[in-house]
């Protein structure tokens, strides 16, 4: 606890090219102990890490996370970073409600690297949905521990025993002397105290902030232009940079054939070759960019070294047409019973070939990073990032230093999806560091919309066969997918030959349905460009496939979807309650073609998933106008077990059905001979108001274990559109987007 | 050249076709305005130039020189800008929050054309991207902010 030495490091300003002095002078002495540093610097916690004990449990040493200021307000680093999913009210509620803090008291930002915040499976990153689920427990003990010792500190303060104390929120009381001691009078002291052995929780019946729609904490900044992103960071001496990528990845800048013009524009400060790219540095980026573009290059064709060159004439159609030609059973990952016997068998077997296109993240935040060398021979950088530990390893490299001498600031994220985990060639801190080095000044690199969507790491490209074998009374007895293609999980983490990337098929296996026989497997095919994880991963196609084929089946049983499904979920209580909460939320299953009020033809669509270790049922309203699809209503039931914040997971709910009807309807990443078609959002169209429907949601608390909510929404909502397109347009939708299809014909 | 924004004069020496959005996030600090896209695509950037909504990311900074620009710094000076950031909270509109200065200034420019919108002018006005899909809290903070 008395780790935390304070330390006001100066940073001193440097105009002359030399690098940045640090110094370091404690201050105000001993008497502000951990728990009421007045101000947080980021040496001060680099200080602190360098200081922890060797091995530490993650989660458990309170001065890590909590800082008690005088005014009793409470500062939290979260090991999780805020890029829109709430995160950080959301810890605040669970740590304030354990703390006896009023979550509105908290200041929360994103935690440096280090061991106390390797909550996530041992390591750390925000994704996979699972920030609060992971660290629900630990993060409550944590608040309590500090509660504890504020009590004990009390205790010595008032000289009563610690068993007469309790606490209200911010402040300890004595009831029976009617004396009180706010938390930032003895937060000095309650740091200099030994953690806790044991703790106990507050009782679930009386949680006044978990479970409860709390107000998010940065409305206001967020409504006022003054929360400040990665993009939003300056420092003194800065200059700008600006990149242009070889257009192919794995080609390398010869010649610049105009290098003294563009030496010469306004403000340009150099010129620099980078790996895969030219930089220029200058003194405001729109120079440095429109330099770095005039810059005229000659790209050499990619070594026959490099790692995932992109060949010359890639196309994705043709990559398409590969997945979907490839043929076999691919490797088992999930068997039930015996698929390809009662195929055989079957009284009837529908056949379909589904797939789904690249996708880019198309965040509103393009990617950027600030570098800093430091005097001491340290690197800092700001940089968008969801996993810090991570990217300092990385950047350690990079600069050729070791890891503890990288120092790594988190700022809030302009939205993620994704976007933000460590993909080599698609994030832009290694340009930074090496500007930065290069001309002795620190460097804010930002990339360009255009070379954003050219170098993001894309959601793979998929196709999957289905077969599916119906008994005599038209009830799917059997079901087998293939799917073909790469997943980023075995992309990034590595990829055992013979057996299965799970974030390949999620959405096709583990589903809930009761199909006596079942085959899943996954047949490998590489995929040539740089692929990444996408919101809900291999969820966000696969339940699109698997639901869609499912109402095919239904279809081809003479079969209601709806009434199937809950025929196949009669074994399971918590999916059945779920179908049944959903279709009550839309007033009654119906599946159309009706008439709305408005005289339009509609029809609606149903699917579930069970994302992140949550289950959704999902409901979407369809009708056609010229040809277009609209979408009306989205109705959504979600069960992940326990809440801590229900406004948070209704505007989680509203994000992932626009992301999902985005990509439904409207996005594709499109390749011809090696490069992107669409460099911005005039060519690559995401979803605009008028076409996002209304969101109803309904939480269901069956009180199983803890799921995700920031992916669960979005992997119901193609299927549920394509779905209730197929009764209105009556075909299948079997490939996305859905825009690709010519409905002009159809009645509206 | 000189500037005004937020009714405060600026003089600024740059290249006369450099963005508005560059001259206010890079020369002057004032990051609060984003850029998304800069092809007047995202609506990120959105400021209020003689109080028309206006992509700042494509306008060239001579173009609004001797202009009255308001940016989201001033917005809760404006009593039009102040209902609409209320709304905005008590909407709980922003996600990642990263489109809704762009969104707020928007808002603002509709409200101080027309007090009382339609759900159409509603629809027309806000045409901002916004990837997190805050698109329903937003058209209701609108209208909450024209009750305010
Ligand atoms: S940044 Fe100006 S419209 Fe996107
Ligand atoms: S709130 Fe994230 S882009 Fe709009």
């Amino acid at each position: 606890m008395n780790d935390m030495t304070p330390i006001n490091p100066e940073v001193q300003a440097s105009y002359n090219g030399k690098p940045f002095k640090v110094s370091r002078r404690g201050f105000l002495g001993a008497s502000l102990g951990a728990l009421v540093l007045g101000v947080t610097l980021p040496a001060a916690r680099t200080r602190a890490l360098a200081a922890a004990p060797a091995s530490v449990s993650p989660g458990s040493r309170v001065a890590a996370f909590l800082e008690i200021r005088p005014d009793s307000t409470v500062l939290f680093r979260s090991a999780f970073i805020e890029g829109g999913q709430g995160i950080f009210t959301a810890m605040a509620q669970i740590v304030g409600e354990e703390l006896d803090v009023d979550p509105a008291n908290f200041v929360v930002e994103g935690a440096p690297p280090g061991p106390d915040y390797l909550l996530t499976g041992g390591g750390r990153f925000t994704g996979g949905s699972m920030s609060v689920r992971m660290s629900y427990d630990t993060m409550r003990k944590l608040g309590a521990s500090a509660r504890q010792m504020l009590l004990q500190a009390a205790a010595t303060k008032l000289g009563v025993p610690a068993s007469e104390l309790s606490t209200e929120p911010g402040r300890v009381v004595h009831a029976t002397s009617g004396r009180t001691v706010a938390y930032g009078e003895i937060a000095d002291d309650a740091a200099k105290l030994p953690l806790p052995a044991d703790v106990a929780l507050r009782d679930r019946a009386n949680f006044r902030w978990i479970g409860k729609p709390f107000a998010r904490l940065d409305a206001r900044d967020k409504s006022t232009g003054k929360a400040k992103y990665s993009i939003d960071q300056t420092i003194d001496g800065m200059l700008y940079a600006a990149v242009q990528h070889s257009p192919r990845l794995g080609g390398e800048p010869e010649a610049l054939q105009n290098e003294a013009d563009v030496q010469g524009m306004p403000g340009v400060h150099s010129i620099h070759r980078l790996p895969g790219a030219v930089a220029v540095v200058a003194n405001s980026w729109w120079r440095a960019r429109r330099a770095v573009e005039a810059l005229q290059v000659n790209w050499t064709e990619a070594p026959s070294t490099a790692s995932h060159p992109m060949p010359a004439d890639f196309s994705s159609d043709a990559h398409m047409a590969k997945l979907k030609a490839t043929s076999g059973d691919g490797v088992a990952f999930e068997t039930e019973g015996d698929a390809a016997g009662t195929l055989a068998g079957a009284a009837r077997v529908i056949e379909a070939v589904y797939d789904a296109p690249y996708l880019v993240h198309g965040q509103l935040e393009p990617p950027s990073a600030l570098a800093r060398w430091n005097e001491d021979g340290s690197l800092e950088l700001w940089i968008p990032n969801q996993a810090p530990e991570m990217f300092q390893a990385d950047a350690a490299k990079v600069a050729g230093i070791a890891p503890e001498k990288v120092i790594i600031h988190s700022p809030m994220l302009g939205g993620f999806f994704g976007r933000h985990f460590l993909y080599q060639t698609a994030n832009p801190y290694p340009q930074a560091i090496l500007l930065a080095k290069a001309v002795g000044r620190p460097i804010k690199l930002l990339w360009s919309r255009e070379e954003e969507f050219l170098r993001d790491a894309l959601r793979p490209m998929a196709a999957v066969r289905f077969r599916g074998g119906l008994d005599a009374s038209g009830m799917p007895v059997a079901l087998s997918a293939v799917a073909v293609g790469e997943g980023p999980t075995g992309r990034w983490f590595g990829r055992q030959p013979n057996k299965v990337d799970s974030s390949a098929v999620e959405g096709i296996a583990g589903k809930v349905y009761a199909i006596p026989n079942r085959r899943v497997g996954q047949i490998h095919v590489d995929d040539p460009a740089i692929i990444g994880f996408w919101r809900s991963v291999g969820h966000s196609m696969n339940d699109f496939f698997y639901e869609t084929f499912f109402d095919e089946m239904a279809d081809a049983g003479q079969q209601d979807p709806y009434e199937l499904r809950l025929r196949l979920l009669a074994g399971s209580p918590r999916h059945k309650t779920l179908l049944e909460a959903v279709a009550d939320l839309s007033g009654g299953w119906k599946r159309g073609p009706f008439a709305a009020e408005d005289g339009t033809r509609r029809a609606r669509g149903v699917a579930m998933a069970s994302p992140f270790g949550s289950e959704v049922a999902t409901i979407a309203e369809v009708s056609l106008r010229d040809g277009e699809i609209a979408v009306h209503d989205v109705w959504v039931a979600i069960d992940p077990g326990s809440i801590v914040n229900p406004a948070i997971i209704e505007a989680q709910m509203n994000s992932a059905v626009a992301l999902g009807l985005s990509s439904a309807l409207l996005e594709e990443v499109v390749y011809v001979n090696g490069v992107p078609q669409a460099r911005n959002y005039d060519g690559y169209q995401i979803l605009t108001p008028d076409r996002m429907p209304r969101v109803h949601v309904r939480i269901v608390e069956s009180g199983a274990p803890m799921g995700g909510i920031g992916e669960p929404g979005l992997p119901g909502v193609p299927p549920a559109v394509a779905n209730a397109l197929s009764v209105l347009a009556g075909e299948r939708v079997r490939s996305l987007p859905m825009s690709k299809f010519d409905l002009k014909e159809v009645d509206g | 050249m000189e500037l005004t924004i937020n009714g405060t004069k600026h003089q600024v020496d740059i290249e006369p076709d450099t963005p508005l959005l560059w001259v206010l996030r890079d020369e002057l600090a004032m990051t609060g305005t984003k850029y998304g896209c800069g092809l007047a695509q995202c609506g990120a950037c959105t400021v209020l130039v003689d109080g028309q909504a206006t992509r700042s990311c494509v306008t060239p900074v001579e173009s609004v020189a001797g202009a009255d620009i308001m940016t989201i710094e001033a917005v809760a000076d404006d009593p039009v800008g102040q209902k609409v950031v209320e709304a905005w909270v008590a909407n709980q509109v922003a996600q990642c929050g990263y489109c809704q200065s762009g969104q707020v200034m928007a808002a603002t420019a509709l409200l101080k054309q027309t007090p009382k919108p339609t759900d159409e002018d509603i629809a027309g006005a806000m045409v901002n991207l916004c990837r997190c899909g805050t698109y329903n809290a937003i058209a209701a903070a609108v209208r909450d902010a024209a009750q305010a």
